[in-house]
């Protein structure tokens, strides 16, 4: 037996079995997002009056900064099969942080740090809850929602604190030097490479994908399955705090109710990017991609005079087509006569020991 | 399975481009009838202007919007209404911009916060935008004229007098509100509070609880209930916004407080109509929108046709309202809150 099988081993690789190597890295939900977003944003260029404006790029990054900021610790935590829908409340907890803390005579930089230090304790409270205890994330994090924004409108009541030092306000819709790129986006390339590195170049990225495949699995080839999680619900309340903070100084104002709704905007960025929402699956370019696509969309149709409720329409048709088509395709595809895959040998009568050599026969007859 | 998932994914990548292109060719049509009518407006090359309430499909906002087109109409003058579903202050900087991206001529403006907009009007105003702000101001010195309904004062002199006059004044009351930041409300339950307290009149009257309703009908009518189960002795409500009183007259008239408990507040009259009627409500106050969208949109051209600058004594003229003076810190104000009952409210449809 052995020195039948021994031979064959050699032919059974990767290559033998997928598509080209330009196939596997053009033909994929990434591509398809980043596509559209680039037609998306030439069409506008062309087509919608003043969107090619000086004022256009530095408006639609100031925008979407936030969203961009939150979607990088959200791609892990779904990519791990959990979700953390509380990021806005952090938001706003950070935020009203921030304006009491300034409100009570710290200076800017000292209020935000604690404010920092919030996020980081929500996110603890939250991937403690997920990671050691067990509950699941979609019950914790929606009770953290409540919880989260509770604190902050009862800090702050029904006011608004809006006295913030001018230079702190000036440095959130600043840009850099002559261009028209706002200031918030240098934090954010710094944490975009961070969370790459870590996600896509690291045994640790390995382990968040593991996880969100399967977490027993995960598990038993070494990943530190409750560590991993709470690691990504710290940087997820870390990140979503500094997104907080970064709102608060861009409109000059704390209050209890900023923020409100951004939880699902990133959800919805993260998904139509083509992380899938069962985990396993997922790449932070795409994602950067979808926040862009929504944040396009948005502000040419706002161009345009559109209302927000069509604009809705649109993304969410856009985002209901993302998730669904794979699945229909990938039915569809099973309805289909197809080519000889790897699939064949099962219903082969040949002997056992020949099928796998005969699968590349077969590949190339077809 | 890996295997068998490949070819339906790349498949499903392709088809999931052609469909993106698909739904970019459906914006194409509606982007190009756009663009001719923007192309329009500027061959016109006059006045171009923007109206942005609090938020959209608010039934007091859709008649200020309808006196501001027949303002418009009159003026010769191109105006579109945008705004966001929510009122929320980020929500309408978004918009702010992109009237500042568009180069209008003018904004007239609602807004939802008298801070957090500051920023955005300004870029807006130094790329040669008027600001007028119209039934919720922001800071003084962001905005170039407010156009003011009727002084908070007056507001909240006349919601307690109606009020008392409903309770025979004395017994407790409460407050329906819109959101717990709103400009204009805070303001105006300030004032009430203070005239409780200061006023003899209104010695007997305890105004026990606000509650905040946040403009949305159902949780109006679901606060109304709250209110009537924690105050079984409430005598009155007054609710200053027009959902929550249509929402609070809706449980009221459903229930067993009808008649015993009184509201009244600022309401439009094609709503509380049948509340009127049926007794649920006596009287409630308002100005008209249509007449403050109508001003607002008078004073913008003005400003724009630069007949006035916004100082303090400018006066102008606004179609068939008359003559209007800017009267410190630049706000203009249409007048008096007029009161609506059985005896007048069929006389109007707004």
């Amino acid at each position: 037996m052995s020195t039948l099988t021994a031979p064959e081993a050699p032919t059974r690789t990767y290559n033998a079995y997928s598509a080209p190597l330009w196939q596997r890295l053009l033909m994929t939900r990434e591509t398809a997002v980043i596509a559209l977003t680039a037609a998306v944003i030439l069409y506008s260029i062309v087509n919608v009056p003043n969107f090619d404006g000086p004022l256009t790029l530095k408006f639609l990054l100031q925008d979407i900064a936030p969203i961009l900021l939150i979607a990088l610790p959200m791609t892990l935590v779904i990519i791990t099969g959990e979700i953390d829908l509380s990021v806005a409340s952090i938001m706003g907890l950070s935020s009203v942080l921030l304006g009491v803390l300034h409100e009570g005579g710290m200076s800017v930089p000292a209020a935000a740090l604690l404010a920092l230090l919030a996020g980081l304790v929500c996110g603890a409270l939250n991937g403690f809850l997920i990671a050691y205890v067990g509950l699941p994330s979609l019950a914790v994090t929606i009770g953290t929602l409540a919880l989260f924004r509770g604190i902050a409108v009862g800090l702050l009541g029904t006011k608004a604190i809006t006295d913030f030092t001018e230079k702190w306000s000036d440095l959130a819709t600043g840009t850099i030097g002559e261009t028209k790129i706002p200031l918030v986006m240098i934090p954010f390339a710094v944490l975009a490479i961070g969370f790459v590195v870590l996600l896509h170049f690291s045994t640790f990225g390995r382990g968040v994908y593991d996880i969100g495949l399967n977490d027993e699995a995960a598990h038993f080839t070494g990943v530190d399955v409750a560590r991993t999680k709470m690691v990504l619900f710290l940087l997820s309340g870390v990140v979503s705090a500094l997104a907080g903070i970064y709102f608060t100084l861009r409109f000059g104002s704390a209050r209890g109710d900023n923020a409100t709704g951004y939880e699902l905007q990133v959800i919805a960025a993260v998904l139509l990017g083509g992380v899938s929402i069962f985990g396993g699956r997922g790449r932070l370019h795409g994602v950067l991609a979808g926040v862009v696509l929504i944040g396009v969309l948005s502000s040419a149709l706002r161009l345009e005079s559109v209302t927000v409720n069509v604009t809705n329409i649109i993304v969410g048709l856009l985002l209901v087509a993302s998730v669904i088509l794979p699945n229909v395709l990938a039915w569809a595809s099973t309805r289909l006569p197809r080519k000889a895959t790897p699939a064949a040998p099962r219903e082969s009568h040949t002997p056992e020991n020949a099928a796998s050599a005969g699968v590349s026969t077969r590949g190339s007859d077809s | 399975m890996k295997f068998h998932t490949r070819k339906p994914t790349a498949l499903a990548a392709l088809l999931l481009t052609a469909t993106f292109a698909f739904a970019g060719c459906g914006s194409d049509d509606a982007g190009d009838s756009g663009s001719s009518a923007e192309g329009g407006d500027s061959g016109g090359g006059d006045l171009t202007l923007t109206m942005l309430p609090k938020n959209l499909g608010n039934a007091y906002f859709d008649t200020s919007t309808t006196g501001a087109d027949k303002a418009a109409e009159e003026l010769g003058a191109d105006i579109e209404e945008v705004g966001p579903e929510t009122g929320s202050p980020d929500a309408q900087v978004s918009y702010i911009n992109t009237v500042a991206q568009q180069g209008k001529s003018a904004l007239i403006l609602s807004a939802n916060d008298p801070d957090a907009l500051c920023d955005a009007i300004e870029e807006a105003r130094s790329a040669d935008v008027k600001v007028v702000t119209f039934d919720a101001d922001t800071n003084p010195d962001c905005r170039d004229l407010f156009v003011n309904a009727a002084t908070s004062e007056g507001i909240a002199a006349k919601q307690l007098e109606l009020i008392s006059e409903a309770i025979g004044g004395s017994g407790e009351i409460a407050i329906l509100s819109a959101t717990a930041n709103a400009t204009n409300q805070n303001a105006w339950i300030e004032m009430m509070e203070t005239e409780l307290a200061d006023n003899p009149d209104y010695a007997d009257i305890e105004l026990v609880d606000t509650v905040y309703g946040d403009d949305e009908d159902q949780k109006s009518f679901d606060q109304t209930e709250a209110l009537l189960q924690n105050h079984p002795d409430l005598k009155g409500i007054i609710s200053p916004t027009t959902v929550g009183i249509a929402a609070a007259a809706r449980y009221l008239s459903d229930s067993e407080f009808k008649g015993k408990v009184a509201l009244t507040g600022l309401g439009t009259p094609n709503q509380m109509r049948e509340f009127v009627e049926d007794g649920t409500v006596a009287s409630f106050a308002l100005w008209n929108p249509g007449d403050l969208g109508y001003l607002a949109t008078y004073a913008a051209a003005a400003l724009v046709d630069g007949d006035i600058t916004g100082e303090e004594g400018d006066s102008f003229e606004a179609g068939e309202l008359g003559s209007f003076e800017v009267g410190a810190d630049g706000v203009v104000l249409l007048g008096e809150p007029f009161t609506f009952n059985a005896d007048n409210i069929g006389d109007f449809d707004f």
